[in-house]
């Protein structure tokens, strides 16, 4: 798993000095940012399939690999926000500031990013164990890191929306089953999952 | 009277793959004979519908010096939704388009109209070779070497009249031969327009080729225009028809997003697109590390073309 969670870094990496089976055609940049974001996508998206493969599987112990599929995608949410700095922007701090600031997409996927730092910073044992109750509170802000990244993607594409839809729909589906067997078990209505905000407008 | 009937060995079936070379070797006899204008690159065309060699000389006044992008990174890399929104898909879903046998409907405000023939309508030009940037409206760019003429030189040839202020270009439409088109990501047929003087200007260009041989399909075969200081999306690729019209016509990417793309779309720094920068562009075939680059009024065109838009808010018309 750490492995498989390792390759796609490992495939831009030799592509980027035109090596091995990714090729990232003409405009190199463009892919490895994109294909880093998307990466980072996926594995939000892997990481809130954990819990229902559990439960629907009776598999208790996948729970031992959600860690370190968060701990990826923040890595690569990273990766990607430092390909976008060094190779889009040539590390010119002062234009990604204010681009982060003038263009609403990249703010929101900016957002996601510092969001990520304290899930990070709380994932260890240590961490789990010293916010006791409110380390859970804490995590859920993954279903609000993951819908911003989405949103992020689909404001950015140009015309064909159908990709970042499909994320979208997959999304859908893995919060769609948190909401039923929250509410469904006749247990308390009060607390619900955050609902995925509305991408675009 | 007798009739004689003289079996066919088998022996003396050519095999398909001879015969194809042959026909092959003619195209590129035809090609490599004189000056291939008109006649000449059309019956070429006929027998080798891509990349048979064209005679042009380099038009040096209005080639820039910057080094070309490779052949492979210009017809590898397209936005051509006609055949896929990504850029890979032209190359890779083009292979069963046809660009020949191929005809253009020339109608509206105009003396000579009616229905020519890719070779009718090239035959009377000489080509030429002609080195542009081309600035994505994506932020990207690249350098290309075009064959063709002056589209000028085509529209004098179907006298439009007073009311001709605009000219309406049409791609095929073909779900068919264009798979790109069974999903309705544009409003096809893609249309796009330009303002009669535009169209006049020495720098528009009616294009056939690339890099020396004739267009590829993801490249728009066999027939496109360019229009260097326009964002790509105006060069609109595969052309049926050429309309003379007197309203402004409504563009693709003007009808998908109006408050994206407009009509002019003039390749302007000071004008983001509403959701990116357009004051820098990155130009593609350098190393990973390359700097963008600062993007030029007018794609760096504006000695030649600023007159055009004089008076004119460039932020409302973008």
């Amino acid at each position: 798993m750490f492995a498989a969670c390792l390759l796609p870094l490992l495939l831009f990496t030799l592509g980027a000095f035109g090596k091995g089976p990714m090729d990232l055609g003409a405009d190199p940049v463009a892919s490895i940012l994109h294909g880093l974001g998307k990466t980072a996508l996926n594995l939000l998206l892997i990481t809130l399939a954990v819990t229902p493969l559990r439960k629907i599987l009776h598999r208790p112990d996948l729970l031992r690999i959600r860690r370190m599929l968060g701990l990826f995608a923040f890595t690569y949410v990273l990766l990607h926000f430092t390909a976008y700095a060094w190779l889009d922007q040539s590390l010119d701090f002062r234009n990604v500031g204010s681009e982060i600031v003038k263009r609403p997409y990249i703010l929101v996927g900016m957002t996601a990013l510092l969001l990520l730092i304290p899930l990070a910073v709380t994932s260890t044992n240590k961490m789990m164990r010293r916010l006791g109750r409110r380390w859970q509170e804490l995590h859920r802000l993954v279903y609000v890191i993951t819908a911003l990244g989405l949103w992020h993607f689909y404001w950015q594409v140009k015309k064909d929306i159908r990709e970042p839809l499909i994320y979208i729909g997959i999304f859908a589906v893995l919060m769609g089953y948190r909401l039923i067997t929250k509410s469904w078990p006749a247990k308390a209505q009060g607390k619900t999952a955050v609902p995925a905000p509305s991408p675009g407008n | 009277m007798k009739r004689t009937t003289f079996p066919i060995l088998p022996s003396e079936i050519t095999p398909e793959h001879v015969y194809l070379d042959r026909r092959r070797l003619l195209a590129m006899g035809a090609a490599g004979t004189a000056l291939v204008t008109g006649g000449g690159l059309a019956r070429a065309l006929a027998d080798a519908p891509t990349g048979v060699a064209l005679k042009a000389s380099r038009n040096q006044a209005l080639s820039i010096a910057d080094k070309p992008n490779t052949y492979e990174a210009i017809t590898t890399y397209n936005n051509y939704y006609e055949f896929g929104t990504d850029k890979s898909d032209p190359a890779a879903n083009s292979g069963n388009f046809k660009p020949l046998p191929w005809n253009v409907t020339v109608d509206g405000e105009a003396e000579v109209k009616g229905n020519f023939s890719f070779e009718d309508l090239i035959k009377p030009h000489a080509l030429e070779e002609r080195v542009y940037r081309l600035r994505c409206v994506e932020g990207w760019s690249m350098v290309i070497p075009w064959t063709g003429f002056p589209l000028a030189d085509l529209i004098k040839r179907f006298k439009p009249t007073a009311k001709a202020k605009y000219v309406q270009f049409t791609t095929l439409r073909d779900p068919k031969q264009m798979p790109g088109q069974r999903s309705p990501v544009l409003d096809w047929p893609y249309v796009e327009g330009l303002r009669i003087d535009e169209a006049m200007h020495p720098l528009t260009f009616m294009v056939v080729g690339l890099y020396g041989k004739t267009l590829p399909n993801q490249s728009g075969a066999p027939l496109r225009l360019v229009t260097p200081w326009k964002y790509g999306f105006k060069n609109i690729k595969a052309i049926v028809r050429i309309s003379f019209v007197e309203k402004q016509p409504r563009n693709s990417w003007q009808i998908a997003a109006p408050n994206e793309y407009g009509f002019y779309a003039n390749v302007n720094p000071a004008v983001d697109h509403p959701r990116w920068s357009q004051a820098t562009e990155r130009r593609l075939g350098g190393s990973l590390l390359q700097q963008r680059v600062a993007t030029l009024p007018f794609n760096g065109y504006a000695s030649e073309v600023a007159s055009l838009y004089a008076g004119m808010d460039l932020r409302r018309n973008f």
